[in-house]
């Protein structure tokens, strides 16, 4: 047998409890809704879906930031809320996380060095001053921030967003994880440094075998950074994954209604392509509320192609149609 | 023939900052034509909203127009009165921002952000003005009765949007300015808006200037595009030269820096370096630092706007080499 996945996820459920007035039944925002998962040591993933999917919350699950409600999250094979204290410090160091926002991430009154040295004094990486700023200094190169001299003793509003998001990137990987789960990195980096981060992403993954678990809303990111690492795209929609494959296969031959409508949508830097495009119409352009999705597939009530009688009673399963490409589709599955 | 129905000349705005003065925007000339799509692209601090704000005189307090002219109907919005500049303001030029949550008064029902909108503006007559949100609300494709009623919390983020869209025009202006109107919704609402616009050019006679950070959207609905980049206008042109034949280096790097869904992704880079400093932005033609063709020239001076066919401009020296070879010898 080979060896177990850096992390598998089983049959994953979150669910956020509300309540509607003071007095109200309590109801439950189900965030995540049964989603499996294989993440490999060195691989690429990306999470790709509008906002309120279940997208961050899936990877905060996976960091260890939310208990499941039900199904599990494997660490090596084991459930990371079942392991021993020891353990589970193991899988803490392992798992790294990169917010979205560099600004609210770094704190202010720390310089870059002091919250670099932080995590390699915590983890005993480095313990003398000189030891420090020597694996410091080699953070910074590894992350471009380049003569490290010039950033050791500066402060984060000294430095621009893209050099934030380095610094928090260099905090991510002083410990040596195993996976990275970055939240929307780029978002909030100026357009013309965006790829600049993920290629830096991606040269510390060849550098040093990290995976990522890249979570975004952002079409032509998540192609970029999966076909460059030569990873797979997951696409969700109201806490499930709908679709998975290769980055360039989900990209030029989507399967999933959801996946291309959302791809016929997405503006590209051609006017000609780009105005000779047909979105496919939406029967409805409001995304169901996560507290009651609609039943069989979550998303046949806004579906052009939508089967009645299957498509609102049943739900399809996440199935391989094609090598590596897995469509939760009763169209597509049935075909 | 197409006429200008906003001249912008020479203009200069700088903001007090706390190390001194931020030239936001820096000796920026162009003209909006009557009835076009005008798209502004740049990154942040690009000077595209200042730019924006200067035309309706909005600016911050810290903020002032050093110098150059806003015409508009033989009116100079850059020194014309505030008592002037009432009479323009959302009635002749209106503004769309972003609809975050703090765009609208959580407190008003959006019928009464309609009539005190208009009421502030001059319009008095409730009945008609609810009449003509009503007209605007049915081709936005938002239900009257219902969102008039509501209050901004009780909208999506793209109705929201649409409320705001639906309020720069109410009172039939020739000129709207959009910033950022779809920077914060999701793929189908933003693609369901840039629809709405399209359909609305159709359907009556208004210049629209579209603000973005994002160059792909312009490709979809601008008909021309002026680049920005630390206050300075780079490049401007008919949208589909812009994108098939990009002429300043910066517009050039700035198509390849998108990671888009066409093309390979091996042709995709990020431009190297960062951008400058508005406090002390560096000498010479403001892009040089980070710019693969800079010569000795675009370190030492700024290059002039220049006019290429087809009424293209760009801020390059590449296209003036005979007075950048006089300026050289200087």
């Amino acid at each position: 047998m080979s060896a177990p996945p850096l992390i598998e996820v089983r049959n994953l459920r979150i669910y956020f409890p509300i309540r509607k007035g003071f007095l109200g039944p309590v109801q439950y925002v189900k965030a995540v809704d049964g989603v499996n998962l294989r993440l490999y040591d060195g691989s690429v993933l990306t999470l790709l879906g509008e906002s309120g999917c279940g997208k961050t919350t899936l990877g905060k699950t996976i960091a260890g930031l939310y208990r499941p409600t039900a199904g599990e999250v494997l660490f090596r094979g084991k459930n990371i809320w079942r392991l021993s204290s020891s353990e589970f410090m193991i899988y803490r160091r392992s798992v790294q996380i990169v917010h979205q926002d560099p600004y609210a991430a770094l704190n202010p009154t720390k310089t870059v060095f002091t919250i670099l040295a932080t995590p390699l004094k915590r983890w005993g990486i480095a313990r003398t001053r000189s030891e420090l700023v020597e694996r410091v200094s080699k953070l910074l190169e590894l992350v471009g921030l380049t003569p490290p001299e010039d950033f050791l003793y500066k402060y984060p509003h000294q430095l621009s967003g893209g050099q934030r998001q380095r610094v928090v990137i260099a905090r991510a990987i002083s410990v040596n994880p195993k996976l990275i789960v970055a939240d929307e990195p780029i978002t909030m980096i100026d357009v013309s440094l965006r790829l600049g981060i993920l290629d830096l992403m991606l040269e510390l993954r060849e550098k040093m075998g990290t995976a990522y678990l890249f979570i975004t809303h952002d079409f032509g990111a998540a192609r970029y950074f999966s076909a460059k690492g030569g990873g797979r795209i997951a696409v969700m929609y109201l806490g499930k994954i709908v679709e998975i494959g290769p980055a360039e296969e989900i990209i030029k031959n989507p399967m999933h209604p959801y996946t291309q409508t959302l791809i016929s949508a997405v503006p590209v830097p051609d006017p000609e392509i780009s105005r000779k495009k047909k979105p496919i119409q939406l029967r409805s352009l409001d995304i169901p509320s996560p507290v009651n999705p609609p039943k069989g597939c979550r998303f046949h009530d806004r579906c052009p192609f939508y089967i009645e009688g299957l498509c609102d009673k049943e739900e399809p399963p996440l199935t391989e149609v094609k090598p590596l490409h897995e469509v939760a589709c009763w169209r597509v599955i049935k075909r | 023939m197409p006429e200008p129905i906003i001249s912008v000349r020479n203009l200069v705005v700088f903001y007090r900052g706390l190390r001194g003065y931020v030239h936001a925007v820096d000796n920026v000339s162009l003209d909006i034509m009557r009835n076009e799509v005008l798209g502004v692209v740049g990154e942040s601090g690009s000077g595209k909203s200042t730019l924006a704000l200067s035309i309706l005189r909005i600016l911050p307090k810290s903020a002032r127009i050093v110098k150059g002219s806003i015409m508009f109907d033989n009116i100079d919005l850059a020194k014309a009165p505030e008592s002037t500049l009432r009479k323009v303001r959302w009635r002749r030029i209106s503004y769309v921002p972003q609809a975050a949550l703090n765009a609208l008064n959580p407190t008003l029902k959006i019928v009464d952000h309609i009539v005190e909108t208009a009421k502030a503006h001059g319009v008095r007559d409730r009945r008609a003005v609810i009449e003509k949100a009503k007209e605007l609300f049915e081709m936005l494709r938002l239900d009257p009765k219902r969102v008039l009623n509501s209050y901004p919390h009780e909208l999506s983020g793209g109705m929201r949007q649409r409320v705001t869209i639906a309020l720069g025009l109410i009172l039939d202006p020739e000129v709207v300015i959009l910033d950022e109107p779809t920077t914060a919704l999701d793929v189908l609402t933003q693609r369901f808006i840039l629809d709405l616009l399209k359909d609305l050019r159709r359907k009556i006679n208004i210049t629209m200037v579209f603000i973005t950070h994002d160059i792909a959207i312009e490709a979809d609905l601008a008909d021309r595009v002026a680049v920005m980049y630390a206050g300075k206008l780079m490049e401007l042109g008919d949208v589909y030269q812009i994108f098939k034949d990009p002429k300043h280096p910066y517009t050039q790097a700035l198509i390849r820096s998108i990671p888009s869904l066409i093309g390979s992704v091996d042709e995709m880079k990020p431009i190297p370096g960062s951008p400058p400093d508005l406090v002390n932005p560096p000498p010479g033609c403001r892009f040089h630092p980070r710019c693969p063709l800079a010569t000795d020239i675009c370190r030492r001076k700024e290059p002039p706007l220049i006019e290429l066919e087809n009424g293209r401009i760009v801020s390059c020296w590449l296209y003036a080499p005979e007075e950048a070879k006089k300026v050289e010898r200087q």
